[in-house]
């Protein structure tokens, strides 16, 4: 089953990337990647930039909308995402649980759509 | 609160499973059961307040949830099958509700149900910490990492599960007795949690239901006093939960066991474990838990000689892995072996473990990224504590390794 975790993580979480090495929550993240890694539960995933690197299109009545953004004033924010794949969601929260964000932000886990997928990609 | 309400919580505090265990029994239907006593607690709280607190609350709580169990199965068109039950309800059982406070304790009889072997393993320790305690499944499903409404469901299953398989709420005949109470033990350690503290930076990682798990290891001593394991197990768990206090600086920084204050352990609960552990050891069958409670004695010991005896703790793991060779054991067995007989023992034993088994297992990597550390090895020791740091949850704990990595 592959799952994507959805990692939310707080200001001084994403100030850290500024110093990464003597950042002790930039080093238990490097930890943890090698065990994901390791374990062979890791498919892909990425850091993100900060939200007020974001723009969001929309397409409404013929006219394109473009604007800056999301503004919501949020606590955590949307940093990064891991795509796992393990047995089961047991095994998926586990690692949610061992991901250095959890103990400051929060990380959502969500199955992927592998049927909806399977619609629209060729393999 | 007003007192009638004070009064429920401390008869549900101290009376919920003992009330749950009795209406259960009979019917096998937990979950009816449950209902049942929890609108007899909700009419408690509105007519208490009114009529004052009676004079046996258990007793009256007893006799509300009965007339509830009687609705239900009135309402389910008494068919045979129901039949027994309504005449239990209305016959012994009125009886035995009139007299109070003395109605029988079947609470061990409802952990050997939540045990059985019918029921799914991973399933035993949450029905025991809902029946027998009370909690509630969002909180049960907290500690075991679960999704609120996934540990709502499979509880709801299990219990009709006990049911349609008519599992009886009775102790084990005594030849089935060995194996089923290991299935409670196995469940009631299971909400303890507080891991292996004796090998430094090891996740603790796990329910901690601590006070839970000894509460209910209390229930089972009581009513099969001469079962060593059980004593074993209490004593395991009251040895480990002495350090409690210990294990956390202040300002919450993890403190290895060997660094502990053992003047901030608690002297009573490890008098209290020394007694168990006397009392297990002489009813002259010696097992699992005791081995470990054992090994813990010797851990507590340094209070009084201000130093620990690893030799004795490495005797005591081998016998334990040749007892019971789970992966815990095995890899407390190379970290005490190391302090007796020096790292490169110790590595050895981590060595013949099964690669495999090990990828997610964080005390494995942590014993192994200490050995190296100890024994100089700076090509491997990086990578093993990054292994270690990477699969622990515990913040602390995973601050400590770093710390330790440098």
């Amino acid at each position: 089953m592959k799952y994507v975790m959805l990692i939310y993580e707080t200001p001084p979480n994403l100030e850290s990337r500024k110093d990464p090495g003597h950042d002790p929550y930039v080093a238990a993240w490097k930890a943890y990647h090698k065990a994901l890694v390791a374990a062979g539960a890791f498919v892909g995933g990425a850091p993100l930039k900060d939200m007020a690197t974001a723009t969001t299109v929309r397409l409404r009545d013929g006219k394109r909308h473009v604007q800056d953004g999301p503004f919501a004033e949020a606590k955590e924010q949307l940093g990064g995402f891991t795509i796992l794949d393990v047995p089961s969601l047991d095994a998926a929260l586990e690692w949610a649980a061992r991901c250095p964000a959890t103990a400051y932000g929060a990380v959502e886990v969500r199955p992927i759509d592998a049927d909806f997928d399977a619609l629209f990609v060729e393999r | 609160m007003d007192d009638a309400g004070r009064t429920v919580e401390a008869v549900v505090r101290a009376s919920y499973g003992r009330l749950l265990a009795y209406l259960s029994r009979e019917t096998r239907d937990v979950a009816a059961a449950e209902d049942a006593l929890g609108e007899a607690l909700l009419s408690a709280l509105t007519s208490w307040p009114e009529d004052g607190v009676p004079r046996q609350p258990e007793a009256w709580l007893l006799t509300a949830a009965r007339h509830r169990l009687i609705d239900q199965a009135r309402r389910r068109q008494v068919r045979d099958a129901h039949e027994d039950t309504l005449r239990f309800l209305t016959g012994q059982f009125a009886e035995a509700a009139v007299d109070g406070d003395t109605f029988a304790d079947r609470r061990a009889e409802l952990l050997f149900v939540c045990a059985h072997p019918a029921i799914d393993a991973s399933l035993h320790t949450p029905l025991m910490l809902q029946t027998v305690l009370g909690l509630d499944a969002a909180r049960i499903a907290q500690a075991f990492l679960i999704p609120p409404a996934t540990m709502g469901q499979r509880l709801v299953r299990a219990k009709r599960k006990i049911l349609e398989a008519g599992i009886a709420f009775e102790l084990p005949q005594e030849t089935d007795l060995p194996q089923r109470l290991d299935a409670v033990l196995e469940a009631i350690y299971g909400a303890y949690g507080l891991g292996r503290d004796e090998s430094a930076g090891v996740d603790p990682a796990a329910p901690d239901l601590a006070d839970e798990a000894i509460w209910l290891a209390r229930v089972v001593r009581e009513r099969l006093p001469d079962e060593p394991e059980i004593r074993g197990l209490l004593a395991l768990m009251l040895f480990c939960d002495a350090r409690r206090a210990a294990r956390r600086t202040p300002d919450g920084r993890y403190v290895p066991l060997s660094e502990q204050d053992s003047g901030a352990w608690s002297a009573p609960a490890i008098r209290e474990a020394e007694a168990e552990l006397g009392e297990a050891a002489r009813l002259g069958r010696i097992g699992r838990f005791q081995l470990e409670a054992a090994i813990q004695s010797v851990h507590v010991d340094r209070a009084r000689t201000g130093h620990t005896d690893w030799a004795a703790i490495a005797v005591f793991y081998e016998h334990l892995v040749r007892l019971a060779p789970t992966l815990g054991a095995r890899v407390a067995q190379a970290a005490a072996t190391a302090e007796a007989h020096g790292v490169a023992a110790g590595l050895a034993l981590l060595d013949a473990i099964d690669g495999s088994a090990v990828a997610t297992y964080q005390p494995f990597w942590a014993v192994r990224a200490h050995l190296l550390q100890l024994s100089g090895d700076a090509a491997e020791v990086d990578a093993a504590y990054d292994r270690a740091i990477g699969l622990t949850q515990d913040p602390a704990t995973r601050q400590f390794l770093l710390d330790r990595r440098g």
